[in-house]
């Protein structure tokens, strides 16, 4: 038989809490996760009052849950919050179909306003389109890509505050872990940060930056929350890398170590003489990029002029082929800076 | 002994998508007619599991990432592989491995 709860509240226990090691009932688990979210939320002072915050909405587990969790701090706590749900439609039929079902019944069931944009109103490409052009090897390059300023085009078009998203303790250790094995210094440094995005780009928080994965699902599951769960059919098993396997096992031998990683990765200091790349602006569609053309519009470009490996590979040669075919056929739309006002306010 | 097995958060495409399965498991005529998850594991892959066994095991137990509850109550509370079945449990299995 499961232990009794923790606390002394009398009941039976139904979940270990991977952080504490702690036995605790359901209510007592939920009070729990809920108040930490909370506590991360006011010691970083994430909002304030008045704020209008889109929930970046996938559908899946993070996201269903961060919508439930928002919706419910904000009215417990009074953060005096307006909220909306904001998702993102790559065009991948038979997959984002059946997520965006999930999102508009989050919709209703929430009670929260919901706005979806698609690739093709953004980029004038959809995902089944892009795959056509380039086939199954670096599709989720476009993807990945497209998807990360289609939600700061999202937010500017509705004028939000700021964006929230499901990233986890998993998922930023996870980072931590890859930008080790990259070396790749600049993103380290971001990486654990809840917040980001200064100058002139809205900011992204994270209010599960210290919420283990494996609690969301259990809340999930004992709220019946209601949420989409499948492989992206264009990269079956692409889920999750050789980090997140490291990780897991990691976290099968102490539950701690997903937290001491992220803490890891806060502590880091880096020199001052060390040279780390400027954030500029897109030359081409204004958005925030660390080299002249942002990748989203060189990815673009190789698409419209049809030679779609343009903007594969390393960013110094992908440079260099951008400026040199640029302007050789303009057709399909670049991003369109006129319809963005990203950067702008 | 009749169990009800659960798969959920994707870990049931490789259950032949299907999440609910109401599985009778073997006396094993030895006289020792106990179950243990240890046990039911294996049982599992042989006789459910469709596609890509590495997914659902990894040695003698669950892939990290796949969260058990016996009775909605974390197996990691109940002992997790020495938990000894008893007929008309529910065994759910849920993947935190698929999509965020
Ligand atoms: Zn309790
Ligand atoms: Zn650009």
């Amino acid at each position: 038989m499961a232990p009794k709860c923790k606390t002394g509240c009398g009941k039976n226990a139904i979940l270990k809490r991977p952080k504490t090691g702690d036995a605790l009932c359901r209510e007592c688990f939920f009070w729990a996760f809920e108040t930490e979210v909370h506590n991360t939320v006011t010691a970083a002072r994430l909002f304030r009052r008045g704020q209008y915050v889109a929930v970046a909405a996938s559908g899946g587990k993070d996201s269903t849950v961060l919508a439930h969790v928002m919706k419910e701090l904000n009215q417990r706590y009074d953060y005096g919050l307006r909220l909306v749900l904001l998702s993102i439609d790559e065009g991948i039929t038979g997959y984002r179909d059946d997520s965006l079902e999930t999102v508009k019944r989050n919709r209703d069931q929430y009670g929260i306003p919901l706005t979806v944009l698609s690739y093709e109103d953004l980029y004038g490409w959809t995902m089944d389109d892009i795959v056509k052009q380039v086939g199954l090897r670096n599709n989720c390059t476009f993807c990945g890509v497209f998807r990360r300023q289609a939600l700061d085009r999202g937010a500017a078009q509705l004028g939000v505050d700021q964006i929230v998203t499901g990233h986890n303790a998993d998922d930023i250790a996870e980072t931590v872990v890859m930008n080790v094995l990259r070396g790749d210094i600049a993103r380290l440094q971001r990486c654990t940060a809840i917040s980001t995005g200064t100058e002139g780009s809205i900011p992204r928080s994270k209010p599960f930056k210290y919420t283990y994965e494996k609690e969301i699902v259990m809340y999930a599951y004992f709220k019946k929350l209601d949420y989409f769960s499948t492989e992206c059919i264009y990269s079956p098993n692409a889920y999750r890398g050789y980090a997140r396997a490291y990780l897991k096992d990691l976290e099968a031998i102490r539950a701690t170590s997903i937290i001491d990683i992220i803490h890891s990765g806060e502590s880091l200091a880096v020199r001052d003489a060390a040279r780390l790349p400027t954030q500029g602006t897109c030359s081409r569609c204004q958005y925030i990029s660390s080299q002249p053309v942002c990748k989203a519009c060189v990815l673009l470009q190789g698409l419209n002029q049809g030679r779609p490996r343009l903007g594969i590979g390393k960013s110094s040669k992908v440079q260099e082929r951008a400026r040199e075919t640029e302007g050789e056929s303009g057709d399909r739309s670049e991003v369109d800076s006129a319809t963005v006002t990203v950067g702008a306010g | 002994m009749q169990l009800t097995v659960e798969f959920s958060g994707g870990a049931e495409l490789l259950f032949g998508n299907v999440k609910q399965h109401r599985v009778t498991l073997p006396d094993r005529g030895d006289g020792d007619s106990v179950w243990t998850m240890e046990g039911l594991l294996p049982w599992l892959r042989d006789n459910l599991l469709k596609e890509r066994p590495e997914l659902f095991m990894q040695g003698d137990t669950v892939r990290p990432g796949i969260l058990v509850l016996v009775n909605d109550a974390d197996w990691e509370l109940l002992g997790q592989l020495s938990y000894k079945l008893q007929p008309d449990d529910t065994v759910v299995f849920i993947s935190t491995l698929h999509g965020g």
